[in-house]
């Protein structure tokens, strides 16, 4: 099997990826929650069917966060309400949640978040450091056990699979709190260690196969650890499948994430990563 | 006679790290975050005044009121702890009106007499307790003692504005204003309250002090107890399912040694809990997602021994060298590709909090529980089966000779 002798055409479909992503980046940006932005949000779940205009109703007699986004959900099982809006008082989600029980007796706060607007930008802050200082980490570590192309072909490949979730999440529309930032922190470290274990091997054939060419040593160990590959993303995205459709709505947007992320993952390490690495020893021989 | 020997001692010790962990589990329990409890987080900030800056003295005093505060909640186990320099985070496991506590935990609470030109006469530190209570019409009230030298204060403040307004407020919102109609020393009431429920939260406010700067709340997340428990079912029901397509897919694929994969996760997965609950770590939702996250990398760490061993095989090893070597080359595998992902779960966990940072503990713990579980529970296993027909199978291990 020649994985990497068409690494042109692999390195298309990853570019037509990313663009069309960027492209919904550009145009419509990302839908960032509360936790970015700052603001509240409150969810009631009832046993009847409640309307967002009757919420409305209720939210506009006692003239707090009348113009809310409010949105039904069915997260808990039953029906629900998810109320959106700017930063409040404790004393008005309090004035809100009285007035939504009073009205409708089955009501029942599920929850309530408020993030003032300096957590937000904390928070967007901390995500840039952290994504920051992982890279470094992990180019340092890479560099130390393998050689530094094999690290910056790595961090190349983690961009990617970074790329296209936040790509594929501003198609979508998808609405981004603190728990994506974990999925990227964790796709990074999935990306990686995905990569590393066919990196292992190249490093390993390097040695036993000295006398091929460096393109033949590389396109035997993506395909001696396919096998490997394959079983690993299947078992992983059967479990993270398993969550996204039985795991309640909660962590629903964290399980998308990791599920683009992983995919791309895989396909980076096979198909990104290496074929560069070729691409690399190419430029430099020649 | 000597493999046989040596297959009882790994057996004996496979068993006794199952029945550490277990011990460990049922010994501590897991504990659980908020979000799956039910309860409420609160980030306060210090805002410093003209007369005050931030300062420890200032952050400790504030300290000392909220938790006297919370102690009025009747919580089991609420969390107060100070975060940066001006912060103050409090953790309200199962309270039972999150955003009312809210609002008295975050109250400046300053007690203020004030003379109808709106200087003040005496603050709320001149009060030894506060009750809530009725009045002789039935009204609630506020009853406040106050201290020696308040009362000789108080007796004189009266004796001069007899016949004249004297208003109480409570951070800047008048409660009450009224005449003054005789000289009070020691005991005195406020009236002006709608419900016996307002009097009392106000009651706590003023017995337990006022803060000495006033902060800001600036983050709030509350989950009610429904929720918790519907995220708890829902994620331990998909869970499960992974678990057992993973335990389905391994077990077509590698036949008998996808069984043995099938029951190493299972020991994985007690060995997991035991750790956490031994470290007391805190079960967040995203925590949950975490562990199952971990469990992935804990089949992929025998996928890739599994692997490594079928290439042994194939290249024409007998079944016992070819687990010797199938091992010796996964060991650096593994440890290479899980080490930078311990780094980053050391990184998420440095730079964020909440939730999120216990996503970041459990994968990390989940991680290196898997590692160990590679090396030492994997290859006993597999060495306690290596003398049997099961493994020498033809198709054992995906090998397909053709």
């Amino acid at each position: 099997m020649d994985i990497l002798g068409k690494r042109k055409i692999w390195y298309t479909i990853s570019i037509i990826v990313i663009v069309i992503g960027l492209l919904f980046l550009l145009i419509n940006g990302l839908n960032l929650g509360i936790d970015f932005n700052g603001g509240t949000l409150i969810e009631f779940s009832f046993s009847e069917n409640v309307t967002a205009e009757q919420v409305r109703d209720v939210l506009e007699r006692i003239e707090i966060a009348a113009d809310s986004k409010i949105q039904q959900a069915e997260s808990a099982g039953e029906h629900g309400v998810i109320i959106r809006t700017k930063t409040l008082e404790s004393e008005e989600i309090v004035a809100i949640d009285n007035a939504i029980k009073d009205k409708f007796k089955s009501a029942e706060m599920l929850r309530s978040e408020m993030v003032g607007p300096t957590i937000g930008r904390e928070l967007r802050i901390n995500a840039l450091l952290a994504i920051i200082a992982a890279s470094i980490a992990i180019v340092a570590y890479i560099s130390f056990r393998f050689e530094f192309r094999f690290a910056a072909v790595s961090i190349i490949a983690l961009m990617h699979d970074v790329l296209i979730t936040i790509g594929i999440f501003a198609i979508l529309g998808r609405e981004i709190n603190t728990p994506f930032v974990a999925a990227i922190l964790t796709i990074i470290g999935y990306s990686i260690n995905d990569t590393i274990v066919i990196f292992d091997r190249i490093r390993e054939n390097m040695k036993l196969m000295h006398k091929v060419p460096f393109i033949k040593q590389a396109n035997t160990a993506v395909v001696d650890t396919l096998p490997r590959s394959i079983n690993t993303s299947i078992t992983t995205l059967i479990t993270i499948l398993a969550i996204y459709f039985f795991g309640g709505a909660s962590i629903q947007t964290f399980m998308l994430a990791l599920f683009i992320g992983m995919f791309a993952g895989t396909y980076s390490s096979i198909f990104v990563a290496s074929p560069l690495l070729v691409t690399w020893q190419e430029k430099i021989s020649r | 006679m000597r493999y046989k020997q040596k297959r009882r001692i790994k057996l004996i010790i496979i068993l006794a790290i199952i029945a550490f962990a277990a011990f460990l589990y049922l010994q501590h329990g897991i504990n659980l975050g908020l979000d799956l409890q039910g309860g409420a987080h609160i980030v306060l900030q210090a805002q410093p005044t003209e007369e005050r800056e931030i300062n420890d003295t200032v952050m400790s005093g504030i300290v000392n009121v909220i938790e006297r505060r919370v102690n009025q909640l009747g919580l089991t186990e609420p969390l107060i702890q100070r975060q940066g320099s001006n912060r103050i985070i409090v953790e309200l496991p199962a309270v039972d009106n999150p955003n009312e506590a809210i609002n008295t935990i975050g109250r400046t609470a300053m007690l203020t007499f004030k003379n109808s030109q709106g200087e003040v006469l005496m603050t709320g530190e001149a009060i030894k307790d506060a009750r809530a209570d009725h009045d002789q019409y039935g009204r609630p009230v506020v009853s406040f003692t106050l201290t020696e030298e308040g009362s000789e204060k108080f007796a004189d403040i009266t004796r001069q504005y007899i016949g004249k307004k004297i208003g109480i407020y409570l951070d800047n919102e008048q409660l009450t204003n009224p005449t003054v109609q005789a000289v009070i020393e020691e005991r005195g009431q406020i009236t002006g309250y709608e419900s016996i429920q307002e009097a009392r939260e106000d009651a706590v406010l003023i017995r337990e002090g006022a803060l000495p700067v006033p902060v800001e709340v600036i983050e709030t997340r509350t989950v009610g107890p429904t929720l918790g428990e519907i995220s708890i079912q829902k994620s331990i029901r998909a869970g499960l399912l992974g678990l057992l397509l993973v335990a389905i897919y391994m077990i077509f694929y590698y036949r008998f040694p996808g069984v043995l994969a099938a029951v190493i996760l299972a020991i994985y997965g007690l060995i997991l809990m035991g750790t956490m609950a031994g470290l007391q770590a805190t079960l967040t939702l995203p925590g949950i997602a975490g562990l199952i996250l971990s469990i992935g990398m804990a089949v992929d760490a025998n996928i890739i021994i599994f692997e490594r061993i079928k290439d042994e095989l194939k290249s024409g090893k007998t079944l016992r060298a070819a687990i010797d070597a199938g091992f010796k080359r996964a060991y650096t595998t593994i440890i290479d590709a899980n080490v930078t992902t311990i780094m980053t779960a050391l990184i998420l966990a440095y730079f964020t909090s909440g939730t999120v940072r216990g996503f970041a503990v459990t994968l990390g713990i989940g991680i290196i529980v898997s590692m160990f579980t590679a090396f030492f529970v994997t290859r006993n296993i597999i060495d306690i089966f290596a003398g049997s027909k099961l493994l020498r199978e033809n198709k054992s291990f995906g090998v397909r000779k053709g």
